[in-house]
């Protein structure tokens, strides 16, 4: 039985009584409880099912290193699975529930796993892959499917916010036990900024419970002290609830802090993703104890020593009455020394060294607690709890010497440092075979742009276990890091702390070591993957000898805990089977985060209406009020079509397209890309960067361009613009705005920056206004202000003036093939000049259209489209392009490329108008097939459709298409197979559907 | 000029700061040689602020010059007088090197004002400078992004800051800024500074 006692529990205030819900059972705990201590004081021993063989879990731990405690927390939009009740704080209305048990936690049909336990030994899930097909079907993925994962994924979209902070400082302090708060006094004493994080809501990390003296004060005491002397320092900041998560390149650190999880419903973010800058990082994130394997270790009512003292002093929950204590160091001797000082039995030490401990032995025997050294736990008894241990000599084979009864078992295996942190960017360890640990390695610290070592750890987590050894270990890191960020430490000295003198650890990877193997099948490694002993073995003898290997082919380590517990008694027991030096095996790689962080951290703000930034053009409200439906075109929205109610999107875009032709159409083209590109040499950049001559261009005229890469494909296209003598304006396409700037610039900053050239991206300054169609030019001058007289502004024109009182510059050009206007004005104008044409436009039935009508006015007319007719492979050659390319020019990007053998194969697929012989749409990107196979065994192709449409105005399917030998085989029909099997017959033609001569487009 | 509005045409919120739209401003692109006397003296003689050292904003209510890059500035005037001064800088630097645009509409300008922890708290949710006061204060200027997109901000003052992004994107960095302001999402991070 597991009780809450009378008078301990340091964390608690036992005055406010906290109702909270497991399973649906209501249950109480008080105000500063976790979900675990609260779970244990109700005794609520049995918390979950295991991942593969359904086996009872009960809370082994009581921190992040907690393996079997997760539970689903919440309810709808607020449920998140998989939560340790060991981390999760104790809140009136906590609703928990436990995972992985079908149909209840007490009565699991999947605990027949358990007794099938040697048909899935470690890679039972790769080997099935070699069983026969229908197994797999019938037989295995069922099991596999059932069986695999832990909580449920939540269905509601969360209920929470969250968001990131970055913050810099130039010493980061992660850890805020007794040595993180030592090495944060240090650094901040030197006036150095420092920021320390501490993933749990107390100070002082578990020294106060371990005991011992500092400065000739209780631990507690000296923990108050300190933290009352680093809140008073402006250059001091304290965060509790933070975890470090994270260390990457360049002292960039990831913090993840708790804001409300213990308070849900407050305002607020719920959790908040610090990035942070750090000149130096000192990790003092302590040690985790290392279970014991020996056979039933993971029966609840197990437990780590240090854990069962945790809760009995924190939280005042005694695990059992009769607590048999198993251990290989002197630490576990404190928990025994902890509840006999309570008043709770402990029948026996097991003391696997034959020579046993030193002082804190000498302690709990003048407490009459009998201590048996050279001994182990052959085997627990119980199943869903424990009831009791059969002893053994920890030198022998498991021969039972003796039964004792109890009601819990507390194991230390020994005090693994956390190197999380200090391993994420590089940081080594090194063997401390004295210690039985892996530490860090002083010499090989994580190094920073310049070469220097920028991780430092401090405390426990760099292998001093004894308080004393503790802090002057701590005050060295704070002064380093203060000295390495260019402070001035003082002299002063460490303070003193006493605790009594320890015998050394004897490691123990196996209880007893001469475990059989029906024992090594029952002794668990990984409590959260279920792995056990034998697993390892099996798979270093069938020649796993990798630990990396080893860890996938067993899942060792490979669960939501990362092997916090499994990972060294694991890579102990591989180096035991293949008979190597636990620092020849190694560990395996530690990964950020340190515990799993939500999912909503890391998104930060970006969700709802700011997941992406949207894009709006200045008449985007006018699209949005009349019902476009809308494309998204990079981060714009831009309107696919206007559907008035009734319409299809079909019908819609047959409606636009016709009443541009016939008379009036408007169209939102302010997303076009403008680049300004100015000064002595633009012309010559231009000439390089277009295929054609720009150079050439008469100040007032427009050029249709093409711009390839180096390697001579086609990337972008658009009119461009003679503005003055030295200024020309380059339209380019919607996506390439951004991109065709950032790549002039790659070419004057890189290659030509001797070149005397500006450029400026204007795209958003100007609201750009497509006045299309023949009654165009009626509609402007109605507005009146500019001459638009086919004289005055001929074809492949601008001029600058002012239409309706709005200053604007009028571009005489077409991508419909009718008389078109490109009307710029500035952004903030936009919307009124729309307004206006729209208002004069009503006598001319004016027809504002979307991007798809603009699609089927150029595909009528044979224009390409970048996206469609390219795709990164296509040069513009192959288009029928030829006449946009200058044969005078000695150079321009792409040329060499296109003079290469595979660019002037005549074989090169060539664009050519595509109609259907029987008036239907071709499907998109559909291959036109040939005689024979390829090499690959698959049908011959000798085409593909790029583009393909509905053309209302001519009231059939129309499409282009890249032809082997196209433009040579016009009138040829060919076979395009459809994906139902069917074949569409499309004959080739001129692809100019509409008005061959440009007679509407040059009136 | 009466139908000209701005992106956010005035819009407001009140959280752990104020934030405002500023409404039509005159933002007039001029890249050149920042070390020659003609383009100080173009730059200098429309915004009628001084030229500011790199990474530096000098500005007066509407008026200033932001340094932007090593060869380009932001000359700040009042929106209506956008178009002469871009001319007027035009004709003093005739005949040399130089590019100069009105992009006053390409873009859109927003102002936080609050206490001077909480201003700087609410930007530092969003940018990945160092808004510390030892690293940035009034007269710094940093082009860098907010969230996702590009953005450029100033502090006028210890209150204040004052920030740029694209017209396109002005609704995006209005709710970006109104998330980070919401009520008890406070951080104190920079109470002790």
């Amino acid at each position: 039985m597991s009780t809450r006692l009378a008078h301990t529990g340091r964390l608690l205030t036992k005055a406010r009584q906290i109702a909270f819900t497991f399973n649906g059972k209501h249950l109480t705990g008080f105000e500063g409880d976790t979900l675990a201590s609260a779970l244990l004081a109700n005794d609520q021993m049995l918390v979950g099912r295991s991942f593969k063989y359904h086996r009872p879990r009960g809370i082994i731990a009581s921190g992040a290193e907690e393996p079997n405690a997760l539970v689903g927390l919440g309810t709808g939009a607020s449920f998140e699975p998989n939560q340790r009740a060991t981390t999760t704080a104790l809140f009136d209305g906590l609703a928990a529930a436990s995972q992985n048990h079908w149909p209840s936690l007490d009565f699991d049909v999947g605990a027949i796993n358990n007794r099938l336990a040697r048909f899935f030994p470690a890679g039972f899930y790769y080997k099935t892959f070699m069983a026969p097909r229908a197994a797999w079907k019938h037989l295995f993925e069922p099991i596999v499917r059932h069986s695999a994962g832990l909580g449920k994924a939540p269905r509601d979209r969360d209920a929470d916010t969250y968001e990131h902070f970055y913050a810099f400082t130039d010493v980061l302090v992660i850890g805020g036990g007794v040595a993180g708060l030592q090495a944060a006094l240090a650094a901040g004493r030197a006036g150095a900024q420092v920021l320390l994080l501490e993933q749990t809501p107390h100070y002082g990390g578990r020294a106060p419970v371990d005991g011992g003296k500092i400065n000739d004060l209780p631990v507690d005491k000296f923990v108050e002290q300190i933290v009352a002397e680093l809140e008073t320092m402006p250059n001091v900041t304290l965060r509790l609830r933070c975890m470090g998560a994270g260390v990457y390149d360049h002292g960039y650190v990831l913090g993840y802090e708790q804001l409300s999880d213990h308070t849900p419903g407050i305002p607020g973010p719920r959790h908040r993703l610090w990035k942070i800058r750090a000149k130096q990082v000192i990790t003092a994130t302590g040690a985790i104890e290392r279970p014991l394997s020996f056979a039933g270790n993971d029966v609840p009512g197990v437990m780590l020593a240090a854990s069962v003292r945790d809760y009995a002093v924190n939280y005042g929950v005694s695990v059992g009455d009769r607590t048999v204590v198993v251990t290989n160091n002197d630490d576990a001797y404190r928990t025994a020394i902890t509840l006999k000082t309570l008043g709770l039995e402990v029948p026996v030490i097991l003391d696997a060294r034959t020579k046993g401990g030193g002082d804190l032995m000498v302690q709990a025997r003048a407490l009459g607690v009998r201590v048996e050294t050279g001994k182990g736990i052959a085997k627990v008894l119980g199943t869903k709890r424990v009831t009791g241990v059969a002893i053994c000599t920890q030198a022998g084979e498991g021969a039972v010497l003796e039964e004792i009864a109890c009601d819990a078992v507390a194991m230390s295996g020994g005090w693994s440092p956390v190197v999380h942190l200090w391993s994420h960017c590089g940081g080594k360890l090194i063997w401390d075979a004295a210690q039985a640990m892996f530490r860090p390695d002083v010499d090989k610290a994580p190094t920073g742009a310049s070469g220097e070592a920028f991780v430092l750890a401090a405390g426990t987590a760099n292998g001093a276990l004894s308080l004393g050894a503790v802090l002057s270990d701590a005050d060295a890191a704070g002064k380093a890091a203060a000295t390495a960020t260019g402070h001035k430490p003082k002299s002063d000295s460490a303070p003193q702390g006493e605790t009594p003198a320890e015998a050394l650890i004897e490691p123990v990877w196996m209880m007893p070591q001469g475990a059989g193997v029906k024992l090594r099948m029952k002794s668990w490694l990984d409590f959260q993957n279920d792995v056990k002993v034998s697993d390892v073995q099996l798979a270093a003898q069938e020649g796993y000898e990798s630990v990396e290997h080893t860890k996938r082919y067993t899942t060792l380590g490979m669960a939501t805990d990362q092997g916090k517990l499994s990972n060294i008694n694991g890579l102990a027991t591989l180096a035991r089977a293949l008979n190597a030096d636990i620092p020849a095996v190694g560990t395996t790689t530690f990964r950020p985060p340190y515990t799993p962080i939500s999912m909503g951290a890391i998104a930060g703000e970006a969700r709802g209406e700011i997941f992406q930034p949207l894009r709006r053009s200045p008449m985007h409200a006018w699209h949005e009020e009349n019902g476009a439906y809308w494309e998204p075109v990079g981060h714009w929205r831009r309107p696919y079509c206007y559907p008035r109610s009734g319409e299809t999107h079909a019908d819609a875009v047959a409606r636009e397209v016709n009443q541009t032709r016939a008379s009036l159409g408007l169209l939102d083209a302010s997303t076009l890309g403008k680049i300004i590109v100015k000064g002595p040499d633009a012309g010559r950049f231009l000439d390089m960067l277009y295929t054609n001559m720009m150079s050439t261009l008469a100040v007032g005229k427009c050029r249709y361009g093409l711009m390839c890469s180096e390697n001579g494909f086609l990337s972008d296209d658009g009119v461009v613009a003679r503005i003055d003598d030295d200024t020309w304006l380059c339209h380019t396409t919607t996506g390439g705005a951004d991109r065709i700037h950032a790549h002039m610039e790659e070419w004057l900053q890189t290659e030509w920056w001797d070149w005397q050239v500006y450029t400026a991206n204007v795209t958003e300054q100007y609201a750009q206004i497509a006045v299309v169609g023949p009654n165009g030019r009626k509609l402007l001058e109605k507005l009146g202000g500019m001459d638009v007289s086919r004289e005055t502004l001929p074809f492949m024109t601008w001029a600058d003036g002012a239409l309706a009182g709005i200053g604007c510059r009028i571009y005489r050009i077409s991508f419909s093939g009718e008389l078109s206007y490109e009307i710029a004005v500035p952004a903030s104008q936009g919307r009124a000049l729309w307004d206006k044409l729209l208002a004069a436009g009503q006598e001319f039935g004016i027809t504002p259209y979307g991007t798809e009508a603009l699609h089927v006015m150029r595909a009528e007319k044979g224009f390409i489209m970048i996206g469609d007719e390219t795709d990164g492979t296509v040069i513009p050659q192959d288009l029928g392009l030829n006449w946009a390319i200058s044969k005078k020019k000695s150079d321009y990007l792409g040329k060499r490329a296109q003079e290469r053998s595979h660019m002037a194969d005549p074989n090169r697929w060539k664009l050519v108008g595509l109609e259907t012989v029987d008036g239907s749409v071709l499907p998109d990107g559909a291959y036109a097939v040939a005689e024979g196979v390829n090499d690959n065994g698959q049908k011959a192709t000798q085409g593909r459709v790029t583009s393909t449409y509905h053309s209302p105005t001519l009231g059939k399917g129309i499409a282009m298409g890249l032809v082997l030998h196209g433009p040579d085989r016009m009138g040829e029909v060919l076979d395009f197979p459809r994906i139902d099997g069917s074949v569409a017959q499309a004959r080739i033609v001129d692809p100019v559907f509409f008005d061959k001569d440009g007679e509407k487009q040059n009136v | 000029m009466s139908d000209a509005v701005s992106a956010l045409d005035g819009a407001t919120y009140d959280g752990l700061v104020r934030l405002e739209d500023l409404g039509l401003r005159g933002m007039i692109t001029l890249r050149g040689d920042l070390a020659s006397v003609a383009l100080k003296n173009a730059a200098t003689g429309v915004a009628g602020v001084d030229m500011p050292a790199q990474r530096r904003a000098n500005t007066v209510g509407e008026r200033g010059l932001l340094w932007m890059s090593p060869d380009e500035l932001l000359v700040l005037v009042p929106h209506a007088e956008a178009d002469q001064a871009t001319r007027t800088m035009q004709a003093t630097l005739a005949g040399t090197h130089f590019l100069t645009e009105n992009l006053s509409d390409a873009r859109a300008m927003l102002r936080i004002t609050g206490t001077p922890t909480a201003v700087r708290e609410v930007m530092a949710k969003l940018t990945p400078v160092d808004l510390s006061p030892d690293a940035f204060g009034p007269g710094d200027v940093r082009r860098t992004r907010l969230a996702q997109v590009a953005a450029a901000f100033w502090m006028p003052d210890h209150n204040t800051f004052c920030i740029i992004c694209f017209r396109s994107v002005a609704s995006y960095v209005f709710d970006l800024l109104k998330a980070a302001a919401a009520p008890g999402s406070a951080v104190g991070y920079f109470d002790q500074s």
